[in-house]
């Protein structure tokens, strides 16, 4: 027997075998590149800071201790507000465009092209646009002055409002691309069934519609509360040195401030968070499959 | 009943919500042409943005670095998640569930977590920080990304194509080159493109990965936007929005191709 | 090269076990299969079949103990599917959708390393052996073909080879009727005329009678029997044979006592005369399958002498054109008896619903079974 055929004799008669020698480069990339850091992130968080930068050896609690303290207490709860908050519009602007998109018919595939654009366009780019848009001597401000609606400009940046809408323009497309992508199987004639049943529009729309599109609605709300949890640079563009997210407090701690174990625990917090969000999710999702049952 | 039309104030709504997702990128790619510096006034037709951006020097050098390392980056990740897509989609085997889960730990990680805990092991390794450090991190997120994509293009495909190759006298690696890999190809392309993509535009991760002297393109707008320094900043970012509208566009034509399960057939 | 050719069956299954998991899906199979045959292997979903086709073709292999797999008198139960040289075509075809029709069926050809300057030749001599036109359709990618035209393909593709044996798993499955009948008589016409031995799965038991050298009945992973078409037809082994070839109507009774060569039984009834049967016993219970065409109907006073009868009452006749089933109700049963039809305009049938009948059949028109195995 040649090499080649001894080579796939073998990991025919070991099928597990052949599994796991192709998993093993990818794996092996995501366990060294992805878990050991995650999981040396979370060693320091608990060790003592080196004010020369890095950690010390030894175990302190005092890193997530400090989360106590009413100054960072605030800043998470500003961050789940601000990550429900943006949710919450999310949904409120994604459905009904993903809805339209879904009953577009022909223009579907176009339409939907025009919303992963934004989608896959750098984050960076579009916090700017925002920016631009919302200076002091940006388009808005010049547009209304121009106008005469108002005097002078005021000012939309380092605001609650600038840092809000730039988190909804960056993850509206979050949602409306699940909630499409469930209801594209939305087939019109089940609608036109409904009607011809004695359904009013209203009613079709909750009863066949809506359930169609839940699961959609479960994966596009988490799709944009975890990064909206961990967001920092529509913070940094938008909100100035004012609105400090938790992101911004991980990026801070890892720069000027050199403190990584702090840093580190805030990380932590976050994937808390994260992690929370996760599990209410799978927690839906299973629930939602025990009722179709 | 006419269920065709939507209500106008739904059509309506949606027309404004889609103004409020792209204006604002319009308005930038206006104003890179726009012949002002600093006044919103339209002043005349220009390219002497884009002018400016080429005798950049950052620019030019930050760009040549997020090309190759978004090149590196997107054959490496490609290879590695095809291979695990194979693994996962044709085969049973034990600890299947971990591994699924290992591959959704990337997307609910948030980047900036993803970028300190990289930083801490790389410096905890002494490993040099530069483009070399940059790519391994963005092979990292990708992988699961293609993986994913190539998975479920496996999934619409026929297997008696694999088999009807074998009984035809191909073994395996034959059948995988010559009928798996030619199925696979749009989908391979099309997860490529968007990996690429992703790591064109990465600011956040790369930002903490890259060390003192190394600098994506990313980074470089970062800096101009924080400064604030002229309509440049227009200029670059109408350029990455085109790349970015070009590699979509392609990975969507070639997401799309004929799906692989059998079709309906013209008529006998 | 001058090997002198196996002279035994081309297929032989000894004992062959295969299991998925907990799953058995086939148990103890054991049959030859003779050179130049058309043999089909016939059941339901789920009967074993097309599990012991992936045998022959290797891509199942037997269990450790499971028995041999023999292909001409050679052991192959490791032997991987690309060194057996068999054809096959799969039920969905499984064309290559890259490649055009030229390719694809050139694509085993190449796989052999046949010189270049012989391919085109033999690609156009299978086309026309499957009556498809290569100046049409050799250029053509399968998305462009229907469903019979891809079928050809899938068939000129694994006959190019000329390989010992030619399997087919449900071939004829995704085709319309008119276009299922002739591929079955093309399909037999390939087989005498190449002389290649063909192993043909269905479930569809019209086309294995019509088909078919011999058939191999499967159900519930195993071999129910084995037999040529007559054979399997006129005298089902099981009740779940009878049942699943053709109608059979099903009669049971307690044997009474010997009567002649046969057995008087009384049951349904009535009592009524069986042929002898090893198995029969003296009170001994006995079933019988009898095809609605060996049954007569008659009026209750004009029953021929010697035959079989039981009394019923008629339900309703239904038209299928060649012949008339009149459903008659004899006891708890329903009883169907194939009348030929003889026109009904001009010589209409004289029974209807509610009339008093008999069902009768002569005592060796009859087939008595054993239980499913």
């Amino acid at each position: 027997m040649t090499v080649r055929q001894r080579f796939l004799r073998f990991f025919h008669e070991r099928p597990h075998l052949k599994a796991w020698a192709l998993l093993a480069p990818g794996m092996g990339w995501l366990l060294l590149f992805f878990v050991v850091p995650l999981l040396m992130m979370f060693g320091y968080s608990f060790m003592p800071r080196n004010p020369l930068g890095g950690v010390d050896a030894g175990f302190t609690l005092e890193n997530y201790a400090r989360f106590f303290d009413p100054l960072y207490l605030k800043i998470v709860l500003k961050t789940v507000g601000y990550a429900l908050s943006c949710t919450a519009l999310c949904l409120l602007l994604g459905f009904p465009v993903a809805y339209a998109i879904a009953r577009a018919g022909r223009l579907r595939n176009f339409l939907i092209f025009l919303v992963m654009l934004p989608f896959w366009t750098s984050f960076l780019v579009r916090m700017y646009a925002m920016m631009f848009m919302m200076r002091d001597s940006g388009l808005i401000n010049s547009t209304l002055i121009s106008l005469g609606v108002i005097e002078t400009g005021f000012e939309m940046l380092s605001t609650p409002f600038a840092v809000l809408t730039g988190l909804v323009f960056g993850f509206v497309p979050f949602m409306v691309l699940p909630i499409y992508s469930s209801l594209e199987k939305l087939d019109l004639s089940l609608l036109e069934a409904a009607s011809v049943l004695g359904a009013r529009p209203a009613k079709s729309f909750v009863r066949v519609t809506l359930p169609l599109a839940m699961p959609g609605v479960v994966a596009g709300s988490l799709l944009v509360f975890i990064p909206a949890l961990g967001s920092f640079l529509t913070s940094d563009v938008l909100g100035g040195a004012k609105e400090v997210l938790v992101g911004n407090l991980v990026q801070n701690q890892f720069g000027s401030a050199r403190d990584w174990p702090f840093g580190s625990a805030a990380s932590f917090v976050m994937m808390t968070l994260v992690l929370g969000a996760v599990t209410v999710y799978l927690r839906v999702r299973d629930a939602g499959e025990a009722m179709e049952k | 009943m006419n269920t065709q039309r939507l209500p106008y104030w739904l059509t309506l709504g949606v027309a404004v919500v889609f103004l409020f997702m792209h204006a604002p990128l319009l308005v930038l790619v206006l104003f890179s042409v726009n012949d002002s510096k600093f006044s919103m006034e339209w002043k005349g037709f220009t390219t002497k943005w884009y002018e400016r951006l080429a005798e950049r020097q950052d620019i030019v050098d930050g760009l040549m670095s997020s090309l190759t390392v978004g090149l590196a980056s997107t054959v490496i990740a490609t290879v590695l998640g095809t291979l695990m897509a194979l693994a996962i989609a044709r085969h049973e085997f034990r600890g299947r569930r971990a591994i699924e889960a290992l591959l959704y730990v990337p997307i609910v990680t948030p980047e900036i977590v993803v970028g300190i805990s990289l930083l801490i092991l790389f410096m905890a390794a002494h490993f040099p920080l530069g483009l070399g450090s940059i790519t391994v991190a963005h092979v990292a997120f990708n992988i699961s990304f293609v993986a994913v994509v190539v998975h479920s293009r496996l999934q619409g495909m026929d297997r008696n194509l694999e088999e009807a190759a074998m009984i035809l006298g191909a073994d395996e690696i034959t059948a995988f080159f010559r009928v798996t890999v030619p199925q696979l190809w749009p989908g391979i392309i099309s997860g490529a493109m968007l990996a690429f993509t992703m790591s064109f535009d990465d600011y956040v991760i790369t930002s903490f990965v890259a060390g003192t002297d190394a600098a994506t393109l990313p980074m470089v707008v970062y800096t101009m936007v924080k400064k604030n320094i002229e309509p440049s900043i227009n200029a670059i970012s109408t350029v990455v929005l085109l790349a970015t509208t070009i590699l979509i566009f392609v990975a969507d034509r070639a997401g799309r191709e004929e799906s692989l399960t059998a079709k309906k057939a013209p008529a006998e | 090269m001058a090997e002198a050719p196996y002279a035994g069956p081309v297929v032989e299954f000894r004992n062959v076990s295969k299991t998925f998991g907990n799953y058995k899906a086939c148990i103890d199979i054991s049959f030859q299969i003779e050179r130049g045959e058309f043999f089909s292997l016939l059941g339901p979903s789920g009967c074993g079949k097309t599990t012991t086709l992936r045998l022959i073709a290797g891509f199942e292999e037997p269990d450790r103990n499971g028995g041999e797999v023999r292909i001409d008198g050679q052991l192959v139960n490791t032997q991987r599917p690309y060194e057996r040289q068999l054809g096959m075509v799969f039920q969905n075809y499984a064309l290559f959708p890259h490649l055009t029709v030229e390719r694809n069926i050139a694509f085993g050809l190449e796989m052999r390393g046949t010189p270049k300057a012989e391919v085109p030749g033999r690609v156009e001599k299978a086309m026309s052996m499957v009556r498809l036109d290569p100046g049409l359709f050799a250029r053509r990618k399968p998305a462009q073909l229907s469903g019979g035209q891809r079928q050809r393909v899938a068939l000129a593709r694994a006959l190019v080879l000329e390989p010992r044996i030619l399997l087919l798993d449900e071939p004829l499955g995704a085709l319309d009727l008119k276009l299922r009948k002739e591929m079955q008589l093309e399909l037999k016409q390939l087989n005498k005329d190449l002389g290649m031995t063909f192993v043909f799965v269905t479930h569809d038991q019209e086309e294995a009678l019509t088909m078919s050298d011999r058939i191999a009945v499967m159900s519930n992973s195993r071999i129910a029997q084995l037999g040529t078409p007559a054979q399997i037809y006129e005298c089902p082994r099981t009740p779940f044979v009878a049942r699943f070839i053709g109608e059979s109507n099903f009669f049971e009774g307690k044997c009474v006592e010997r009567q002649g060569d046969g057995w008087l039984v009384e049951g349904e009834g009535a009592r009524f005369e069986v042929p002898n049967h090893p198995g029969l016993s003296e009170g001994g219970a006995v079933r019988i399958a009898v095809r609605p065409e060996w049954l007569d109907v008659f009026r209750p006073d004009a029953v021929p002498p010697g035959e079989n009868a039981l009394p019923g009452v008629v339900r309703t006749v239904i038209y299928l054109g060649e012949t008339l089933h009149v459903l008659v109700r004899v006891g708890q049963r329903e009883v169907a008896v194939a009348v030929r039809n003889e026109g009904q305009l001009t010589r209409p049938l004289t029974f209807k619903a509610g009339d008093a009948v008999v069902v009768a059949w002569m005592r060796d028109d009859c087939q008595v079974l054993e239980e499913d195995g």
